[in-house]
């Protein structure tokens, strides 16, 4: 899959109380933790966003609580995708589970400066930066979390396994 | 290309080859655990996903041993959701009233889990059966939900910390103390998505007890595994609870590691973990004279046979001092029994302890034990975050069993040596 928009760049440990704060948990609606998402780091942070933009974060994004809420506020804003220097732990596999692409590109991603126009290949492996014509490679995506993202997250995954769809 | 013990287990459960750290790996299960605080959850999901069944009937256990006997009525309902499921479902391994224990103590001791197995468990503690050269971790709701319907999951394959423990240790220091000394030497982070990979002459010499201890604290360093080889004592020990078949298991020459943290235990004192993080560790010595106010001598780290033996040893002929409030929680019937037999229960009342039900209780400030603001504990469990026993302006200081017995002796935090 290949993903391409303006680059939203956040800091290091980047925890999941600044991408949605509790007080917002009181619904797991995509689009209401979508209008909410990094509010934790500055009030109207979502604003800027225009769907099918991408974050570009620091060191450990995601770490902090265990709450689902996170990748699904992420998403909720528009962002399909996140590249990272890395992610903290169950952070990682909550994206994947709840549909969020996560590439992390460790040192990399001081390339893809806040404000620039970039191309994700989760195929290839590869980070461009379209404005500098910086390239970061990454982990492809392997095909299985592929049919994860593709059926939008673990749950529609596992009831497309469940009813034959998938292997 | 040589393997670590995480990639060598993994690789048993995954058709296509393991790759190397950083990877993932799509892996079956030998089971999956919840217990009555996250099956809930998992139920949900699972049902969100249209799952008529569980992927085997005798691979999912669901252990209800966090608010039990039910606090409240609140917790008698999440229980009820999960026994009513699991009757649903034909789950073989569910567990309550007089058969349940502490999940992690319970399953090894039923030979549930075993060498070489891959195991999930919605609690952070799954890690325990590391011990037993199990990998295993905890994880989400919803990830536990899709194991629980397909058998199997994914993992990114981690890198890995080979510790080399070396030296012989003094009296009274065991499991519990060496991991407490390493935890306070990488930090709480310091194995973050990393597997922890155990091995040196006093890690050879540990019962599978105290490794299981030690495991059980690997993701209180931030760990995903911690992961010891299977040797003859492992071996016995699965075959004791009722296992056939298990083999003993390595790590290859040559393995790579992410890199190798060494310890010397001789001459080590006890370790203990000042509040409101395990990796505040000061050998006993340090901290000695603090003022308690409950010593609680269990769960899933240190509630086990050999735990209650250490601490019944150094309480024998003793009580605790007055206003010392002494809690030991045997973590299984099992185990409750085998004290029983032995005669360490009579030790325990003799001393003026409270000895309670196979339960987590106190440990995750559920009940059987809370604090009060001001109030102050040691205790043989794992975490010993800001009111993780009761009020915000309570203190836990976590330690191995002796300490945590000799320190109900004199009032105040304390060497067996001090006695
Ligand atoms: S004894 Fe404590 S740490 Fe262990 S499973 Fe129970 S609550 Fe968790």
């Amino acid at each position: 899959m290949r993903y391409a928009g303006t680059a939203h760049v956040v800091g290091a440990n980047i925890d999941t109380d600044a991408i949605i704060p509790a007080r917002f948990l009181v619904t797991t609606d995509e689009a209401r933790l979508g209008a909410n998402c990094m509010e934790g780091l500055e009030a109207g942070w979502v604003a800027r966003v225009r769907p099918g933009d991408i974050m570009v974060a620091g060191p450990n994004f995601g770490c902090g609580s265990s709450r689902e809420h996170a990748p699904i506020a992420i998403k909720g804003a528009g962002i399909p995708v996140v590249v990272a220097h890395s992610f903290a732990r169950i952070f990682y596999r909550n994206g994947f589970n709840m549909g969020l692409v996560l590439i992390e590109v460790g040192d990399g991603y001081a390339e893809l400066g806040d404000g620039s126009r970039i191309e994700v290949d989760t195929g290839a492996g590869v980070v461009r930066n379209l404005d500098s014509g910086a390239e970061v490679r990454c982990q492809p995506v392997p095909p299985f979390m592929r049919e994860i993202l593709d059926a939008g997250g673990l749950v529609g995954y596992v009831r497309r396994r469940l009813a034959g769809e998938v292997r | 290309m040589p393997q670590t013990l995480a990639q060598k287990i993994l690789q048993r459960h995954c058709d296509e080859p393991v790759g190397e750290a950083g990877s993932i790996a799509r892996c079956r299960v030998s089971l999956v655990l919840a217990n009555d605080i996250t099956a809930p959850l998992a139920i949900k999901s699972f049902e969100a996903m249209g799952a008529g069944g569980v992927f085997h009937q005798e691979r999912v256990a669901l252990v209800c041993d966090h608010f039990t006997p039910n606090k409240d009525i609140d917790s008698a309902e999440q229980v009820r959701l999960v026994r009513e499921f699991a009757r649903r479902m034909g789950v073989v391994h569910y567990y309550e009233g007089g058969e349940v224990g502490v999940e992690h103590a319970l399953l090894p001791e039923l030979g549930l889990v075993g060498p070489g197995d891959v195991v999930v468990g919605a609690d952070s503690h799954t890690c325990t059966y590391g011990g037993l050269g199990a990998f295993a971790t905890g994880m989400g709701s919803t990830d536990i939900a899709a194991a629980m319907a397909l058998g199997e999951t994914w993992f990114k394959v981690p890198p890995t910390i080979r510790v080399e423990i070396d030296g012989t240790p003094g009296e009274h220091v065991g499991g519990k103390d060496y991991i407490l000394r390493l935890i306070g030497e990488i930090g709480v982070a310091g194995a973050l998505y990393k597997a922890l990979e155990f091995g040196g002459a006093a890690v050879r010499a540990l019962s599978v007890e105290g490794r299981m201890t030690m495991a059980n604290m690997a993701i209180e360093a931030g760990g995903k595994v911690g992961l010891f080889a299977a040797d003859e004592r492992t071996l016995a020990y699965a075959a004791a609870a009722g296992r056939a078949g298990d083999a003993a298991l390595a790590p290859d020459p040559g393995a790579a590691y992410e890199r190798t943290v060494r310890l010397d235990v001789t001459g080590m004192e006890p370790q203990v973990a000042c509040p409101h993080l395990p990796e505040n560790v000061r050998p006993v010595s340090e901290v000695r004279g603090v003022a308690i106010h409950q010593a609680v001598i269990g769960s899933c780290t240190n509630g086990r046979i050999e735990d209650l033996r250490e601490a019944a040893a150094v309480l024998r002929g003793r009580r605790a001092a007055r206003g010392v409030r002494l809690i030991v929680l045997p973590a299984t019937p099992g185990i409750w029994r085998q004290a029983l037999k032995e005669g360490l229960l009579e030790v325990f009342m003799d001393a003026g302890a409270v000895v309670g039900p196979p339960t987590c209780g106190p440990c995750l400030g559920g009940h059987m034990g809370i604090l009060a603001s001001g109030e102050r504990t040691i205790a043989t469990t794992n975490r010993n975050f800001k009111g993780r026993m009761g009020s915000l302006e309570s203190e836990v200081y976590l330690s191995g069993p002796a300490v945590a017995a000799a320190s109900a002796v004199v009032g105040a935090i304390a060497a067996p040596a001090d006695l």
